[in-house]
């Protein structure tokens, strides 16, 4: 009788995960092994794959290394550009502002990271395109200026599109800080500004690393914004991806380019926690 | 500070209010408003390939997001009766499902599928009875399925983050008291966790909804709103744009302030 239920009891465990266990399975895992299968092989004279055993693909990176390049110090740059705005903002929501406005105040913060990326990209598009503010300076007398298709352009839309997912893990860590620590502090007679680097900053790092961390994961796989504002003149890993699988076909080369990107982003977040591991306890972070 | 507080607010909002300004705007120009006119949304609503655009996202959206919100759903209770090293086992995944960038998931996603479907359709095409067997491809089904992954780990961790927090007395009380397991789920568990499995599934349609990059690799021939809005960026920007632009963003936005209100309600019942 016993047996039968603990039988039972194994049963609707294994039906209320399995279509979940076999989404996983059917796509994330498989697809993963496809391309690192896919990686190994070689170019098929009319494109896409041909099966073989090489690593030819990944001794060919260097051809891409102008992505790999750009990716690489736009995401760290950008993630520390939205930093060193948001920290002043999650500073004052959790700490200056009054509660009775803080729900609103970062609600404003969120709302945006849940709206259309593309369309959010799309204003700065429109806003530094011929007829947004160069034609506005143009009027003021200030003419041929360029500000889309540049670098600064990119790491301007990286900056607004990524800001909300900076500010929110910071704020969550500066409103958990104790606040009588603080109080403490002053009552010894420290000054606030050594209060602020001698408790409150230690006290939020890891809600700074968790927002670095997740800023630069994603940015390390973005192609909608350096597509739309840098015009294809800013090259990141995602725009060389899509060219490769979309246009020129060559897959087994994209694939281990794929694979790397992965495992670059695998990199980054076990550093990430390891440091983040060694500030504090893990927190939660609430992305709603 | 203040000053700085007020233009982060300013920087974060300003783009989106002039896209919307300008998609009133009845001239075509991007920094001059001419006049007021509600003309390119009357041309938006009248584009034929817009509306199959939008009516895809919307059938994607629906589907991918409602079978996330009900395997996601069991998933986070299932795990719950498992062992510690099978649990940390999905926990990767899900995590995976959601760190692995957009791009990668569309370019796997493409590749397994064009493997999968060149093997079975001779095989279909072997077996099927009459003339015409049926050809697996790419479209409604390979987009639902590749937002469903990242949206079931969405609802999962929602879910699994709310039952963490439920009270285990009431459910032994009611185990005490001789309702049946699937009495007790119904009274006493699904009540508790139902506002997040809303917000679980309106973050999802969201998501779902407003991809891009997933869906520009493993669409095949159908077109979502967000493909659509790219393709037709890249022609130029109109204020037609604008226009669908603004319309995306309060669809998106009723859902978010739903699903906040959702979770809102949530923490304040504990």
């Amino acid at each position: 009788m016993a047996l039968a239920a603990a039988t039972k009891r194994k049963m609707v465990t294994a039906a209320l995960i399995g279509p979940a266990a076999l989404w996983l399975f059917v796509f994330l895992v498989l697809p993963f092994i496809a391309i690192l299968v896919f990686s190994v092989g070689e170019r098929a004279p009319a494109g896409g794959y041909q099966p073989a055993f090489t690593f030819e693909q990944f001794a060919n990176l260097g051809a891409r290394a102008s992505a790999f390049v750009n990716t690489l110090t736009l995401a760290p740059i950008g993630a520390v550009a939205c930093l060193l705005i948001a920290y002043p903002l999650a500073y004052y929501l959790a700490v200056k502002v009054d509660p009775r406005h803080r729900l609103l105040l970062v609600s404003l913060v969120v709302v945006p990271f849940w709206t259309s990326m593309l369309v959010r990209t799309y204003a700065w598009m429109y806003l530094l395109g011929a007829r947004g503010i160069p034609h506005v300076l143009e009027l003021l007398g200030i003419e041929n200026v360029r500000l889309l298709n540049t670098p600064g352009a990119v790491l301007l839309g990286i900056v607004y599109g990524y800001l909300p997912l900076m500010i929110l893990p910071i704020f969550v860590s500066l409103e958990k800080l104790d606040r009588r620590l603080l109080e403490a502090s002053a009552d010894l007679g420290a000054k606030p500004i050594s209060t602020f680097f001698g408790i409150t900053l230690p006290l939020s790092l890891p809600g700074v690393m968790t927002g670095v961390a997740l800023v630069t994961i994603l940015l390390l796989g973005e192609y909608l914004i350096p597509q739309l504002l840098g015009g294809g003149k800013v090259f990141f890993i995602g725009n060389a991806l899509v060219d490769l699988f979309l246009q020129s076909r060559n897959w087994p080369f994209g694939s281990a380019i794929a694979v790397t990107l992965v495992f670059v982003v695998v990199i980054v977040l076990l550093v990430a926690m390891r440091i983040a591991w060694r500030f504090a306890g893990t927190r939660q972070v609430d992305l709603v | 500070m203040r000053t700085l507080v007020t233009a982060v607010y300013l920087f974060l909002y300003a783009p989106i209010a002039l896209v919307v300004l300008f998609s009133f705007n009845s001239g075509r120009s991007a920094s001059e408003f001419v006049g007021f006119s509600t003309q390119w949304y009357g041309k938006a609503l009248s584009n034929t390939f817009l509306m199959e655009a939008l009516q895809t996202s919307v059938i994607v959206a629906f589907t991918s997001a409602a079978l996330a919100a009900i395997f996601g759903t069991m998933a986070a209770i299932g795990l719950e009766r498992v062992g510690g090293r099978t649990r940390a086992v999905f926990d990767g995944l899900f995590a995976a499902a959601i760190v692995v960038p957009g791009v990668v998931i569309g370019i796997a996603t493409l590749v397994a599928l064009v493997q999968v479907f060149s093997f079975l359709n001779p095989a279909l095409a072997a077996l099927w009875p009459s003339e015409t067997p049926p050809k697996l491809g790419l479209g409604y089904g390979s987009i639902i399925a590749a937002h469903g992954l990242f949206t079931m780990a969405l609802v999962t961790m929602i879910v699994k983050a709310r039952i963490a927090s439920l009270g285990r007395d009431i459910v032994e009380a009611s185990n005490d008291l001789y309702a049946t397991p699937l009495t007790t789920f119904h009274q006493i568990v699904l009540p508790q966790i139902r506002p997040s499995i809303l917000a679980g599934f309106l973050l999802a349609f969201t998501f779902s909804f407003d991809d891009f990059i997933i869906a520009f690799f493993v669409a095949g021939s159908n077109t979502t709103l967000p493909i659509y809005i790219f393709a037709s960026i890249r022609r130029g920007v109109t204020p037609e744009i604008n226009a669908v632009a603004t319309m995306v963003l309060i669809a998106s936005l009723i859902m978010i302030l739903i699903a906040r209100f959702l979770m809102r309600e949530k923490k304040t019942a504990n």
